[in-house]
């Protein structure tokens, strides 16, 4: 490899021939015959070519970034596959590749012992995790704790043992602590030894980083590591550094960046532009720590940069490197580079005839590095000026590219002043509950009574689980799991039924997209955020002043240009109750519910945008584009969610599997159907060209993929489809009807993201060319596919891939004058080949009156389409409303009559009940079909005129008509289908219904209630309360019945003012409930008893401590009328004649019947009580227990009442007139 | 009304071990003349409860029921017009109704070949004429007219009370003219949690969103305010987002915190309603 850089380098070879043998492999017609041999013969190394040039800028740089500690130099023979060497390199892959990835570096314990416990802390996903795992003292706390695959763990390649690839996987140290094993040069090394290698830590910025799992992958620099243990030699390779051997505590060496970074912002706390005329340093920054200027004049070897540069940047333009954003970044590294450090090549001039070799270093000073950086972003442009308006602006600033290029620094502030991609941040939404919907959640929708009331409870402890996530998660010390774990499962364990899980899920899917589709969900620092803080740094004071304060409360983010998959905010919340619910069935249904999900928004037929079509105005279309940007992240979220829980069961903290081992577990696990078919999807996607939509969510899945995966024939087909696709979208060819240009930058970020998630091997990107094209795009049919249509902008883009601000951190950093945060990047590739293709679904043929409506849409504009179906479906649902409130409840009505009928027949029982059910559903569901006709008139009827309001009114009429007649069948079709189905079904349910209400009102409680009135047309409802008036009434029974005070009693007044009261409660409905009605009548009728017996303490002199008689006789007067005209419920003056009340006479002395006779008379004169009855009452009376005498008195008025002829009101009148006297005898007696 | 933590903690402290009787009403409002009654009353039977809530367990072992029943029998043989069970619960600091309920029930157990079901005591409780003694019956009937805090009168005002509010709330709505769905309707359409009404179109107060108003005649205490926040606001909120409390007899002020949440706590109908505004441009 090194010897087609060298044979550029020597202008053997143009670029241009390199970079087409590096891309198509066939040597094409363009070729010189003599670049044609050069290349032929390397012809196997063509595909480690780009790996070897990507490692060998990292490598190359190394002496320039180098904020970690030192790290020990390679053992020599490493540079064995250097040109010249002997024997040269190694021919087989085994050689090349351990010259290109050196062994990885095992953990140093020093450094371990933090990280550690943080990973303690973490969750500990898998069936096999240990609950008590993450509170302190659990076993695994301090080791493996910090090894949680998705959680941020990326796989361990190459760790340390030099013999062999399945032994350095077989026992890995600390396998998932990012920091030391930065996931890259994965493929373990030879015997030839080791490569020099960056081992960086930086210092975590965030605490809250360092809880929650997204430990960086990319903060630490590429190549693989030395144990720190090891003490080895100086470097003496001709790439060698000379750096000093051994490793630092991590301790120490964040004590020296701390002094370092100290220094740096006393000494210089604005960094100053260097000229170009001076190369000397500023006195300012004379220090040894501070930034070294950098110089165009100074730079070693122009020519040789220059060409490196436009090999490297040709292999970025061609999507020969995995991940664009990666590049740009460690690009920006080399430019923001503080200094070079002190290698004792340093000041060597560089050998004249070495020029053109690679045995000199390649950056060999600051001004090196900058002006390959310059160059490289020159290339980069076009890229460049796609980002976000801060990004521009910080480039613009950068005072080194002023330096070197005045040119591309005018560019980038023409494309910052034109540039309108402001990204801001969306307001974290605030926690908004689902809403309860009669349709989905109410009892119909529920197997029994109690899974309907389980699941409200459930729905009930969900939120209180969410709550108290919400207000305790940002607490230090708490725990997810031992805060909520047990309640969690105590709630999972209720979902018994089925369809019980099937709602929750439901629940906890909505509630899951109400949070999270935006990535900075309530509450949680996130990916993304950093940005906006850093992006005005160094232009106002001010605001820099409250943005450097507002980052110290936010702290930045850490996760490096490539982070691995993380669930920031509120989606952390749903990944742990995934995890504590540890739940089968859970997971099951929440599987098929998200790919359902998925299947239904991933085919939403999203509205393409006419560009400049006048039909369309601006609003559509920005509508149109959130409405994109609402599906994607959907998509995303959902899509995410469901490769975290498919996968889960297959990922530990244990290493891959390798050898025979893996074969087994590979041949069980092909037998595994994939829980979504994202194959078919992806092919349905490109074929359809909504790439753009659908790629961006299938990386999200994927990211969760576990090791076994990739190598599954499925997903490697699945696989070599993205690659090709990745291979494909090259930037700068802009035809018609290609894709757009962000839309291809969306793609290139997620999937570049993608293919350095640690479980994703890098020997996929490197495809062979025996490699067909997997996918043949049926370009026919998608000549307007999403993919051509701007969708993506940059906001977007940004809330997609937050790692691109990373590149906006970077800069702002070196503007701010921190080195915070710069430090590794890229990890290396492996370039192998792979087979596999994937395979066409069938095609599905089509109604042709669905075809014909499809073709009527096609030249329509969109919206015609959206308005259609938005009528078809909603009159179609309205129709089946309707239908249910008018023919259905009718159908009820008649079941009533019908059933009160039986009952008049049958006697009060009518028999039983489910018999009268089926009796009255055998005569009323044949009316069932008056349904569909009823049905279909509705949609007759409703949907031309929604249509109609709904369209532009210039719409032609031909149009018009169509439109309403589609959006006609449309609704019918789905009123009629869900009618035809379900109709009988809902008679049965309602008639069912209906007929135990009518039973239950049938039974004795409420009975015969009568109709009731209500307030008269005046009134103004301000009579007293009814509560107020039992109240008082209450306090006069109390009163009565004693014990009560000497001093207490009532005055008649106050009695009669009571009275008059109740008439006004009465006769004033508004604020009467049945029950309090009962209340009132039932203690009315206690006051007359009391009042019969003269009971009703007095107020007034001692000696009159009773109510006179006349006024007695006034207020039982008063009830009888407030009986009969008043109470509409039944008043019980049965009691009047109770043991009880007839024997509170028992106590009086002497016991005075006259008013108890005249009560009697009045209630058969008024009619409230028939002479039967009363009869009746008084016969029972004398069955009970009295005192001998009081039986006789008893039965004397017994004879007397009898006595009374049954005549009309004259007589009575008489009656009255004489019963004084009467009274006065039976006093006596 | 709405009184802050220690103001509410004075008039809670002035209602340890007083009996539930109307006396005991009227020297408590003698002692806060400045707090309206039926906020008094609301706190008093609220305390009240939470104290037989505490000691409701000894009051039922098979002991005390004995030891209880015996002093009623030896009572009411000396003699049977005295007021002896109303002053046996006095007494032993329970509530009459309750202490009626438990004789009641011990008697019946004697007297009865089968052990008396929850409805029939609850039927003769209601109407004491159906007790089969006389005297009991009286005794009965005098422990609950005189007991303020529980029995079947107490539950009725209660009731009363409570609907009464509903429907003035009811009247304020359709006064303001915001359209609701009330309880009935909310339980037709099969809903599971049901607040006394759903704005149609949610409203603004005091800048919080309103969807639903929850009508309480109560004091809102701590106690009974953390049982509602747990049985009913949040499961509100869980259904249909934020809302509004009116505890009609006031509420601790400190209890006021979850209005960023989403529950909003007020002591009368708001008067700053926002509603929103059909752009008629």
């Amino acid at each position: 490899m090194a010897a087609v850089l060298e044979s550029l380098l020597r202008e053997e070879v143009s670029v241009e021939a390199a970079v087409r043998w590096i891309a198509r492999s066939a040597q094409s017609s363009e070729d010189d015959p003599g670049e044609a041999a050069a290349l032929s013969s390397l012809q196997p190394l063509r595909k480690e070519f780009v790996p070897f040039l990507l490692n060998f800028l990292r490598e190359q740089s190394s002496r320039v970034l180098p904020q970690g500690p030192p790290t020990p130099a390679k053992a020599p023979g490493a540079s064995a596959a250097l040109p010249g060497r002997a024997g040269g390199p190694p021919r087989g892959s085994r050689g090349a590749r351990s010259q290109l990835f050196p062994p990885t570096e095992a953990p140093s314990t020093a450094a371990e012992a933090p990280l550690a416990r943080r990973g303690g802390r973490r969750r500990c996903p898998g069936p096999a995790r240990e609950r008590g795992g993450r509170g302190p003292g659990a076993p695994e706390e301090g080791f493996s704790g910090e090894s949680v695959p998705w959680a941020g763990g990326r796989r361990l390649r190459g760790s340390g043992s030099p013999s062999s690839p399945s032994l350095a996987l077989s026992d890995p140290p600390n396998l998932s602590n990012l920091e030391e094993f930065p996931p890259v040069g994965s493929v373990p090394p030879g015997p030839a030894g080791t490569k020099p290698s960056r081992r960086i830590n930086p210092t975590p910025v965030s605490e809250e980083r360092s809880l929650s799992k997204p430990k960086t992958c990319f903060t630490s620099p590429p190549i693989s590591c030395v144990p720190s243990s090891q003490p080895s030699a100086l470097d003496t390779s001709p790439w060698g550094l000379g750096l000093p051997p051994g490793c630092r505590s991590l301790q120490e060496e964040r004590e020296m960046l701390r002094k370092e970074r100290s220094k740096q912002l006393l000494q210089s706390p604005v960094p100053t532009c260097p000229t170009p005329e001076s190369g000397s340093p500023l006195p300012s920054r004379t220090g040894s720590l501070t930034d070294e200027p950098a110089d165009p004049a100074r730079v070693s070897s122009c020519q040789r940069l220059e060409l490196v540069a436009l090999v490297y940047s040709s292999c970025i333009a061609e999507n020969l490197v995995p991940n664009l954003f990666l590049e740009l970044f460690f690009v920006l590294q080399l430019l923001t580079a503080r200094r070079m450090v002190a290698a004792k090549h340093n000041d060597h001039e560089p050998s004249p005839d070495a020029l053109d070799s690679l045995e000199n270093p390649l950056f060999q000073s600051i001004h090196d590095c900058v002006f390959f950086a310059v160059q490289v972003l020159e290339h980069q442009f076009q890229v460049l000026s796609h980002l976000d308006k801060g990004t521009l602006k910080l480039l613009a600033e950068n005072e080194r590219l002023l330096c070197f290029s005045p040119a591309l620094q005018g560019r980038l502030r023409a494309a910052y002043e034109g540039s309108a991609a402001k990204v801001s941040l969306a307001m974290p939404p605030s926690a908004q509950a689902v809403s309860f919907q009669p349709e989905t959640d109410n009892r119909a929708n529920f197997s029994s009574d109690r899974a309907f009331h389980t699941f409200k409870k459930q729905r009930d402890v969900f939120y209180e689980v969410l709550r108290e996530w919400e207000d305790r998660h940002e607490e230090p010390g708490w725990d997810f799991e031992k805060g909520l774990g047990s309640r969690i499962r105590a709630m999972m364990g209720q979902l018994s039924a089925a369809c019980n899980h099937s709602h929750f899920v439901r629940l906890f899917q909505k509630q899951l997209l109400q949070m999270c589709q935006h990535p900075g969900g309530a509450g949680a620092a996130v990916l993304g955020e950093a940005p906006d803080v850093l992006s005005m740094l160094g232009a106002d004071k001010l605001g820099r002043l409250r943005r450097l304060q507002e980052r110290l409360v936010a702290p930045q983010s850490s996760g490096g240009p490539c982070p691995p998959p993380t669930f920031p905010g509120c989606q952390g919340f749903f990944r742990d109750f995934i995890l504590s619910a540890s739940s089968f069935q859970f997971n099951q249904h929440l599987m098929d519910s998200l790919s359902l999900k998925i299947r239904e928004l991933n085919g939403l037929a999203l509205p393409q945008h006419e560009p400049s079509d006048d039909g369309e105005s601006d609003v559509d279309w920005q509508g149109e584009r959130r409405q994109f940007a609402v599906v994607l992240l959907s998509l995303r979220l959902l899509a995410k969610f469901l490769g975290f829980v498919a996968f889960l069961p297959y990922r530990g903290p244990e290493p891959p599997p390798t050898g025979e081992l893996q074969d087994s577990i590979l041949a069980l696990r092909s037998q595994v159907p994939p829980v979504l078919d994202v194959r078919a999807l992806l092919q349905q996607g490109l074929r359809a060209r909504r790439a753009v939509l659908t790629v961006p969510w299938l990386v999200e899945f994927l990211s969760f993929a576990d090791h076994v995966v990739p190598l599954l024939d499925y997903y490697r087909s699945v696989f070599t489809v993205l690659l090709h696709l990745h291979r494909s979208l090259v930037l700068s060819q802009e035809n018609e009807g290609e894709m757009c240009f962000l839309n291809k930058l969306l793609l290139l970020a997620v999937l570049g993201w993608l293919f350095q998630i640690p479980t994703v091997p890098e020997d996929l990107f490197f495809l062979g060319e025996s490699q067909s094209d997997p996918f043949e795009v049926d370009t026919v049919a998608s000549e307007h596919g999403l993919d051509s249509v701007p969708v993506v902008d940059q906001q977007l883009l940004y809330t997609c891939c937050p790692y691109i601000g990373e590149l906006r951190k970077l800069l702002a950093s070196w503007v701010s004058g921190s080195s915070g945060r710069s430090g590794g990047f890229v990890r290396k590739i492996t370039p192998t080949t792979t087979t596999g293709l994937g395979a066409q679904p069938p095609q599905t043929g089509q109604g042709l009156q669905a075809q014909l409506a499809q073709a009527f849409f096609h030249n329509q504009p969109p919206s015609l389409r959206r308005t259609v179906e938005f009528v078809a479906e909603r009159i179609g649902s309205n129709c089946v409303k309707h239908i249910k409130a008018t023919l259905v409840a009718d159908l009820v009505h008649q079941a009533e009559l019908l059933l009160q009928e039986q009952l008049v027949t049958q006697g009060q029982e009518g028999g039983d009940p489910a018999h009268l059910l089926e009796i009255l559903c055998s005569q009323l569901c044949p009316h069932g079909a008056q349904a569909l006709t009823q049905g279909r008139e509705f949609c007759q009827r409703k949907s031309p005129g929604a249509v109609r309001a709904l369209l532009p009114e210039e719409t032609p009429a031909a149009v018009l008509s169509s439109a309403e007649s589609i959006a006609v069948g449309l609704a019918t079709e789905k009123a009629c289908a869900w009618l035809s189905a379900n109709i009988t079904a809902l008679i049965r349910r309602e008639v069912k219904v209906a007929v135990s209400r009518t039973l239950r009102a049938q039974g004795p409680e409420p009975a015969a209630w009568g109709e009731r009135r209500g307030c008269s047309h005046a009134c103004e409802h301000h009579a007293p309360l009814p509560s107020h008036l039992i109240s008082e009434i209450k306090d006069v029974l109390s009163l009565a019945v004693g014990p009560r005070d000497p001093e207490e009693g009532v005055s008649p007044e106050h009695l009669e003012q009571l009275l008059g009261q109740l008439g006004q409660t009465l006769r004033c409905r508004q604020f009467l409930c049945p029950p309090a009605e009962q209340h009132l009548a039932k203690c009315s009728v206690e006051l007359a008893s009391l009042l019969v017996a003269d009971q009703i303490p007095v107020l007034g002199p001692p000696a009159q401590h009773r109510l006179e008689r006349g006024q007695a006789r006034r207020l039982l007067l008063m009830l009888l009328a407030l009986w009969k005209d008043d109470f509409q419920g039944p008043v019980p003056l049965q009691l009047l004649l109770s043991p009880r009340n007839v024997g509170l006479l028992a106590d009086t002395r002497p016991r005075e019947w006259d008013l108890l006779l005249f009560l009697l008379r009045e209630l058969v004169e008024k009619g409230l009580m028939g002479r039967l009855e009363i009869e009746a009452c008084l016969g029972s009376l004398r069955e009970a227990q009295w005192p001998g005498d009081f039986s006789e008195e008893l039965a004397t008025l017994f004879h007397l009442f009898l006595a009374e002829p049954h005549l009309p009101e004259p007589q009575l009148r008489v009656c009255e007139l004489v019963q004084p006297n009467r009274g006065a005898v039976l006093a006596q007696s | 009304m709405i009184l802050t933590k220690a103001q509410y903690d004075e008039i809670a402290q002035c209602l340890v071990s007083v009996p539930p009787t109307r006396q005991s009403l009227r020297k408590l409002k003698q002692r806060f003349p400045s707090q309206s009654q039926a906020t008094l009353l609301s706190i008093f039977s609220q305390e009240y409860q939470k104290h037989i809530k505490r000691t409701h367990a000894k009051h039922h072992t098979l002991e005390a029921i004995e030891s209880y029943y015996q002093r009623y029998l030896n009572g009411v043989l000396k003699n049977g017009a005295a007021p002896v069970l109303l002053e046996l619960a006095n007494e032993v600091d329970y509530a009459p109704s309750l202490m009626a309920r438990l004789i009641l029930e011990r008697f019946l157990q004697e007297h009865e070949e089968t052990p008396p079901s929850k409805s029939v005591i609850n039927s003769m409780l209601r109407d004491p004429s159906q007790i089969p003694d006389g005297v009991l019956a009286n005794q009965v009937y005098q422990c609950i007219v005189n007991d303020c805090c529980y029995g079947p009168l107490v539950d009725c005002i209660k009731h009363a009370i409570g609907h009464e509010h509903e429907v003035l709330l009811r009247d304020l709505l359709l006064e303001k003219n915001l359209s609701f769905l009330d309880e009935d309707q909310l339980r037709a359409k099969g809903y599971d949690k049901t607040p006394d009404f759903i704005l149609q179109v949610p409203v603004a107060v005091e800048g919080h969103i309103i969807h639903w108003i929850e009508s309480k005649a109560s004091f809102g205490d701590e106690c009974s305010h953390h049982a509602y926040l747990h049985d009913q606001f949040w499961s509100y909120w869980n259904r249909f987002g934020p809302g509004l409390v009116i505890y009609w007899y006031g509420f601790i002020q400190e209890l006021d915190c979850n209005r960023e949440r989403g529950i909003l706590l007020k002591a009368s109908f708001p008067t700053d309603i926002v509603t929103l505004c059909h752009s008629t441009v």
